[in-house]
């Protein structure tokens, strides 16, 4: 069975039970270089190996570029 | 020689810095230039922007080309239009960056870039509830600063002309109402355009300068982030030493008698 979630505003089929932490893995980032809210809240990194997503969650994953003002 | 008065630097939070030059970290042409004009400017606190991530393998992030035992981060909340996309910035920004700093900007115009007032106002008395050390960008109000300040913001961050204009120092008299106004640091960002520029902010009484474009977008950054960091301290030792009053008239400065006939 898989979940239907939103990614940087993308729909991606997931596996069922997947984590935060997996979802990492799957998208090839370096986690310590990501921050990862779901629906409009930060979802806090030491709790990404727990952190299991739910059909519909709209996740956002960001990190630092280049900037001023 | 007796003893003359030094620059001993300045206090952000309870942090102290000796730099008064705070950069951007935008626009450069890639990591090596980024690194390097760090370096050269002497900023000891550095800006960064938060994004979505590019799932591109192999490609280099930004953090790569700072370190982080040698920069203090400042993520900001530029392109947020709302408090409550400001206020989400922030907390993303806390999580990954480790740092309570945040450098709020809500903007109100996009031709202008000019901040929206209000809304920067209800962030910041949010984002200070929740612990951040919140230095906002604000326009030249000295009315404006002092609510930002009694809001417990830690600094205030009036523009001297649009982001990335290069207009220069537009209203040196609302900045120093700013600095006769409130007690917490005034940071000038935005509009500074080239060295004299720097060192107009710092003879102003102003406790830092942040700029990004002026440094990143000149023709030669590396040589620029010098000129701005040596811009940055004439203006301070300026302001330090007390300038001369202005005089219609002159004031020869040789003797005026002893004159061969």
């Amino acid at each position: 069975m898989e979940l239907n979630v939103t990614v940087n505003g993308e729909s991606r089929a997931v596996p069922d039970g997947c984590t935060v932490a997996h979802l990492l893995e799957l998208l090839g980032v370096d986690p310590a270089r990501v921050a990862v809210e779901r629906n409009e809240d930060v979802v806090p990194r030491a709790t990404w190996r727990e952190a299991r997503l739910e059909d519909g969650d709209r996740l956002e994953v960001v990190t630092f570029v280049g900037g001023g003002a | 020689m007796s003893a003359r008065a030094q620059d001993d630097g300045w206090t952000l939070a309870g942090r102290r810095f000796r730099s008064r030059l705070i950069v951007g970290t935008g626009k450069y042409r890639d990591a090596d230039e980024t690194r390097d004009c760090l370096a050269l400017s002497g900023a000891e606190i550095v800006t960064v922007a938060l994004r979505r991530v590019e799932t591109e393998p192999g490609k280099p992030s930004l953090l790569d080309a700072i370190d982080r035992s040698r920069y203090a981060l400042l993520p900001n909340t530029a392109g947020c239009y709302t408090a409550e996309d400001a206020i989400r910035t922030c907390r993303l920004a806390r999580d990954l960056g480790m740092t309570d700093f945040v450098k709020l900007e809500v903007i109100g115009d996009r031709r202008t870039l000019f901040p929206d007032a209000e809304e920067t106002l209800a962030a910041a008395r949010l984002l200070v509830k929740e612990g951040f050390v919140v230095l906002p960008y604000t326009n030249d109000d000295p009315v404006m600063a002092k609510k930002l300040e009694d809001a417990g913001c830690a600094a205030v961050m009036p523009l001297a002309a649009p982001i990335g204009s290069g207009l220069g120092i537009r209203n040196p008299y609302n900045l120093r109402i700013i600095l006769e106004t409130v007690k917490v640091p005034v940071i000038v960002d935005a509009g500074v355009g080239t060295a004299s520029d720097a060192a107009v902010t710092m003879e102003l009484g102003c406790h830092a300068v942040l700029m990004n474009t002026g440094i990143a977008g000149a023709r030669d950054p590396r040589l620029m982030a010098e000129a701005m960091r040596d811009g940055v301290v004439a203006g301070r030792k300026a302001f330090l030493a007390g300038r001369i009053p202005r005089k219609l008239h002159a004031a020869a400065s040789s003797p005026e008698s002893g004159l061969i006939e």
